[in-house]
């Protein structure tokens, strides 16, 4: 029978094995690459590196901050450097504090990179039953690869307000707030949430790194800016049954008295001890849903706390193709597929502003505080958006016309999301646009695309052609703008969530 | 005024009351029974556990049914039923998945060349649903001048109008490759293991993939003309991809629900516990009905979505129509018999299947247990001496694992459709005890493959013909209003005087599951027909005649 080496035992061999890694051939490492190298997770990684220094094992690097190989130290590494390498180490992927419980689970072996992050893309071969279960029982999906700021200190509300489109002087301790950022020129950079943990306590979350210009725009205020994205995990919990699960999963909040885009603070599992955990009651689904914000160190424990209470109620894991399929019926744009940061636009004409990319309602030109990109927004207020996001929708009998002409049935269900853009025309006219998400949703029954077009061509029931392939061939087909969200269940923001069973 | 009634609430007579009153017509549904659904129909059983009682899955629905009333919107939520598992003696199964590479792998165990084969088989059989689907579209006796008379060029000869859509029909079956017309003949005639013998070797396989041959016939997979009830099971799809099955969430009577909301929507008015007990007529044409209670209702037009037996036999009087005696007469010899109950189970837990104990994907596709051909061939020996089968073909699915609101948290709804039971028992009658024993035969065989289920069960429906006939209003309890057989198809469906929806008297149609298209949850027949009398009502209106006003 193996004997498995009991916990203290594995971590004075984890802690060896970290120490090997320091030789004069590669004196220096950063904590993030030891965690990756070494599968650990970085909480781990730091606690154990941190005895090494205290015990004088290895050292750190004054500027760099990053660990450094100290001469003579009993027990580091001497082996010479990697032959292929020349010393340098490949980065290897980025592990999310859930990764050893997706991974168990992540049958299909589809994994896709995400911010470095190796994600799973659908758990099952195909996304299908994920997709069901966020929209009929519910879905856990690893968000942990989001960029997250922590943004603490006197001035913290006075530079969200400064940075950000949203009325921060309105914001509340306990409430999450959807706002977009811009640069100067108005020209958005990026979108995310801000959720406000205390008077002076802000945590912002962000596709994309922006840790250079939160700092910036705070130059000289009281204020720090610290990334916490390594740190933090954060699980969605997303479906009609989500709110169940959450009860059940969580002590100490009280889920009926949850407005949508309220936070709350509570333990980790069905009994108090299991750690703290921050729920928001947001997603990226369009659905009733939470998201569950938690140190790495707590994060299998969240896990598996919300699958065992899921389990009576449906809930599977949901990969990042069911995700993406849910957020186009949710009719939520994705930065750099539906719209380009202003930060790595390489021409002019790929920068929007956020009215140009759907999110026009984020704008407060009427909030007191200045902030960035304001007075181009005013100058666009009163001339007018150039672009704007619409929701496309081609109907069943188009597609059936299409296909027909080959003699088939329409070939459209089971294919993701596509995010390759496509054109969009005047009808039998010259392109005024571009679609940039698509799928034919089997909820809806209905092709949807998220597209961006000229303003005069963005009235509600405007007809417009999208090009799609059908067979071999690339054929229009007539859609006509339509409301976004597609699909908008009154359970995402209802007071009092409960499933039912719909009459 | 009311310009149409439309007699049954099924999920039929509901689409064609919804078509009428889309296109403005002042529409009445009358229902027998206290409950719309007909043969569709869900209900609370037991407290917290919801039985989609007789029909469980959805496939056929026509997307025109769907789109065109709105469906979706009114609440229409099909969620796909993934895959299938055929449990086997001594904990070993067959397992087709989605994915076609890990079926190959499935299949493979068994035989490498079926593995192969079950590709060709499924494109073959993909090409004969996509020529029924074409095929079904239009109205029978526009069939029978296109194709029967061998084509359109001729047409004008023989002088009969045909619309551009079965032009192109008879075009399509003409230029078929001989191939394509050798499956059909072959799916008209053969028996489904015959059929199926031509592609594969397997044993299990062959059974698997005839269980769509049997069911809800009273046909064995070695009786001859078994295939064409493959075929039937072929023309459905889901959003273009036929042979996909979903589950409506809250029941297939969620479906009915969703319907008559269409229908309400565009002013249909739908009233339950109202029997219809004759047709009016007056001046040789349909003048309205009569309700059991003796209460007249007038109407320039009604269509009935009721089996043959009562729309062409109880409600007519066979003096009023020329050739009365004779249609009502073979509405009576008409084909109808059941052959299959249901029984459906509230569990306390999932069931752990020899062969995958734990929950997965497996439990949210369909479980058939038909291990062998011989297996379901004794099972029908059984019904045909007259008795139940002792060891049941059972063809289950899980609606609770599909939707979570079918049962309470942790407990799960079992549904299992069983086949055979016919309407007449050779041993007496199908009495509490007789009911009781066919449902222990269903749980005594699960229990061979999901040892320990029957500890789980908390309560039990056992429903048999009789029941079917009781509640749905079935005669018979045939759960297609008729068997699909080739003597009961196309231009023979449901009467050669009755095959285009019209029947010999003017102003009453038929639009249920009796008709063209066949049974199953459609809304193909009603729509057909309701688009009839439209047409009928247009032409009417043009000659000058008394057709229904329209608003
Ligand atoms: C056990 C079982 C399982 C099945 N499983 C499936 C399945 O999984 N998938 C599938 O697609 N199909 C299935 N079917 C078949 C399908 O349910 C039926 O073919 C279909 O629902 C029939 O619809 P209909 O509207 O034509 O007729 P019905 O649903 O039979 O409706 C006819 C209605 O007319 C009413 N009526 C009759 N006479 C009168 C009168 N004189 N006055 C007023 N009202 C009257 C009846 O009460 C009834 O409500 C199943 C059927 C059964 C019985």
């Amino acid at each position: 029978m193996p004997r498995r080496a009991p916990q203290g035992t594995q971590a004075v061999q984890r802690a060896l094995a970290l120490l090997r890694s320091f030789t004069p051939e590669a004196p220096e490492h950063r904590l993030s690459d030891l965690a990756a190298s070494h599968g650990l997770h970085p909480s781990t990684a730091h606690r154990l590196l941190g005895v090494l220094e205290a015990e004088g094992l290895i050292g750190r690097s004054p500027d760099s901050q990053a660990y450094r190989w100290v001469p003579g130290a009993p027990g580091a590494g001497d082996a010479g450097p990697s032959p292929r390498h020349n010393g340098l180490r490949p980065l290897e992927p980025l592990r999310t504090p859930f990764h050893r419980r997706t991974a168990a689970l992540c049958e299909s072996g589809a994994w896709r990179d995400w911010s470095g992050y190796t994600c799973v893309e659908t758990y099952e071969p195909t996304p299908e039953r994920e997709y069901w279960a966020i929209r009929n029982a519910a879905g856990l999906i690893d968000v942990s690869p989001l960029f997250k700021y922590e943004i603490t200190g006197a001035d913290a509300e006075r530079l969200l307000d400064r940075l950000m489109t949203r009325d921060f002087s309105k914001s509340r301790t306990g409430r999450v707030m959807y706002t977009s950022w811009c640069n100067e020129e108005g020209h958005l950079l990026q979108d995310g949430n801000v959720q406000r943990l205390a008077r002076e306590r802000f945590l912002v979350s962000a596709a994309e790194p922006c840790l250079r210009w939160f700092e910036d725009c705070g130059w000289g205020m009281d204020v720090e800016v610290r990334d916490v994205s390594e740190e933090v995990g954060v699980l969605a919990l997303q479906g009609p049954r989500a709110r169940a699960i959450a009860e059940a999963a969580t002590t100490g909040i009280d889920f009926g008295a949850m407005r949508y885009f309220d936070l709350a603070a509570g333990e980790v599992g069905p009994v108090a001890g299991g750690g703290p955990v921050t729920v928001t009651r947001t997603g990226y689904t369009g659905d009733l849903g939470y998201e569950f914000w938690v140190a790495a160190e707590h994060a299998e424990a969240l896990w598996d706390a919300l699958v065992e209470a899921g389990q009576d109620h449906g809930l599977l894991p949901a990969g990042l193709l069911a995700l993406d399929m849910v957020r186009v019926e949710a009719g939520l744009v994705l930065i750099d597929v539906d719209y380009v940061s202003a930060s790595h636009a390489e021409i002019e004409v790929l920068k929007v502003t956020p009215a140009e990319a759907g999110l026009g309602f984020t704008v407060k030109l009427d909030k007191q505080a200045d902030f960035v990109g304001r007075r181009a927004l005013e100058l666009e207020r009163d001339r007018g958006p150039a672009w704007a996001m619409v929701g496309l929708e081609v109907d069943w009998f188009e597609l059936e016309r299409l296909w027909s002409e080959i003699d088939l049935r329409p070939q459209i269900v089971g294919q993701p999301a596509s995010r390759e853009p496509t054109p969009v025309f005047a009808p039998g006219g010259w392109q005024v646009g571009q679609c940039t998400s698509r799928f034919f949703s089997p909820l809806l029954k209905k092709y949807i695309g998220l597209a961006t077009v000229h303003a005069d061509a963005a009235a509600l029931g405007t007809e417009l052609d999208v090009e799609v392939s059908v067979g071999y061939g690339r054929r229009r087909a007539r859609a006509r703008v339509v409301r976004r969200p597609f699909f908008n269940p009154a359970r995402k923001t209802a007071v009092d969530p409960m499933p039912r069973v719909d009459e | 005024m009311t310009d149409a009634i439309v007699v049954g609430a099924g999920h039929n007579g509901l689409v064609a009351a919804a078509y009428l009153a889309r296109a403005g017509l002042d529409v009445v549904v009358l229902e027998s029974s206290p409950e719309i659904g007909g043969a569709t129909r869900s209900e609370e059983a037991f407290p917290g556990f919801r039985f989609s009682v007789f029909s469980y899955l959805v496939s056929l629905l026509r997307p025109e049914v769907i789109h065109e009333l709105d469906l979706v919107r009114h609440g229409l939520f099909l969620v796909p039923t993934a895959s299938t598992l055929n449990p086997l003696p001594g904990g070993d199964c067959l397992f087709r998945e989605a994915d076609p590479q890990r079926t190959y792998r499935h299949i493979a165990r068994h035989s490498r060349r079926d593995a192969e084969a079950l590709f060709e088989y499924k494109l073959e059989m993909r090409r004969m649903g996509h020529l029924m689907y074409r095929l079904q579209r239009a109205a029978p006796d526009e069939l029978a001048a296109a194709i029967g008379d061998r084509v359109v060029e001729s047409a004008e000869h023989l002088d009969v109008e045909v619309s551009a859509e079965v032009a192109d029909i008879a075009r399509y079956f003409l230029d078929l490759p001989p191939a394509r017309l050798r499956s059909f003949v072959q799916m008209l005639t053969m028996s489904s293991a015959d059929f199926l013998g031509q592609w594969f070797e397997s044993d299990v396989l062959k059974s698997a993939l005839s269980s769509s041959s049997i069911i809800g016939s009273m046909l064995s997979p070695r009786t001859p003309g078994s295939a064409y009830v493959l075929l039937h099971h072929y023309m459905g799809e889901v959003d273009g991809v036929y042979r996909e099955w979903g589950f409506q969430k809250g029941g297939t009577g969620a479906v009915a629900a969703t319907i008559a909301r269409a229908a309400r929507s565009h002013g249909a008015e739908i009233r339950t516990q109202s029997p219809v007990a004759r047709v009016l007529v007056s001046d040789g044409r349909a003048a309205g009905v009569v309700l059991a209670n003796g209460d007249e209702l007038r109407a320039a037009v009604v269509m009935s979505s009721a089996a043959p037996q009562i729309s062409l036999g109880r409600l007519l009087d066979p003096g009023d129509i020329p050739g009365g005696a004779g249609l009502v007469e073979r509405a009576a010899r008409w084909q109808s018999g059941g052959c299959a109950g249901k029984v459906n189970l509230a569990i306390s837990g999932l069931p752990r299947f020899e062969c995958m104990p734990e929950p997965g994907p497996h439990l949210s596709g369909g479980i058939t247990i038909a291990p062998g051909l011989d297996y379901v061939d004794r099972a029908y020996d059984d019904a045909k001496y007259g008795g139940f089968s002792e060891r049941p073909f059972i063809d289950m699915i899980i609606p609770s694992v599909l939707d979570p609101d079918m049962a309470p948290p942790g407990k799960h709804v079992l549904s299992c459709f069983v086949q055979y039971a016919p309407y007449e028992l050779a041993a007496g009658s199908w009495d509490e005890g007789q009911r009781e024993a066919f449902g222990d035969a269903v749980v005594r065989t699960l229990a061979e493959y999901a040892p320990g289920i029957e500890d789980q069960i908390l309560h039990r429906q056992v429903l048999v013909p009789p029941d079917i006939e009781a509640i749905a209003g079935i005669p018979g309890g045939n759960i297609f209003h008729g068997e699909l057989r080739l003597s009961q198809l196309f231009l023979l469906r449901p009467d050669p005087a009755a095959a285009a929806f019209r029947t010999p008297l003017p102003g009453y149609y038929l639009c249920g599951s009796s008709t063209q298209f066949g049974g199953g949850i459609s809304g193909g027949p009603a729509r057909l027909a309701a688009l009839r009398v439209l047409d009928d009502l247009r032409t009417a209106d043009t000659a000058g005649g008394g057709g229904g006003e329209t608003r």
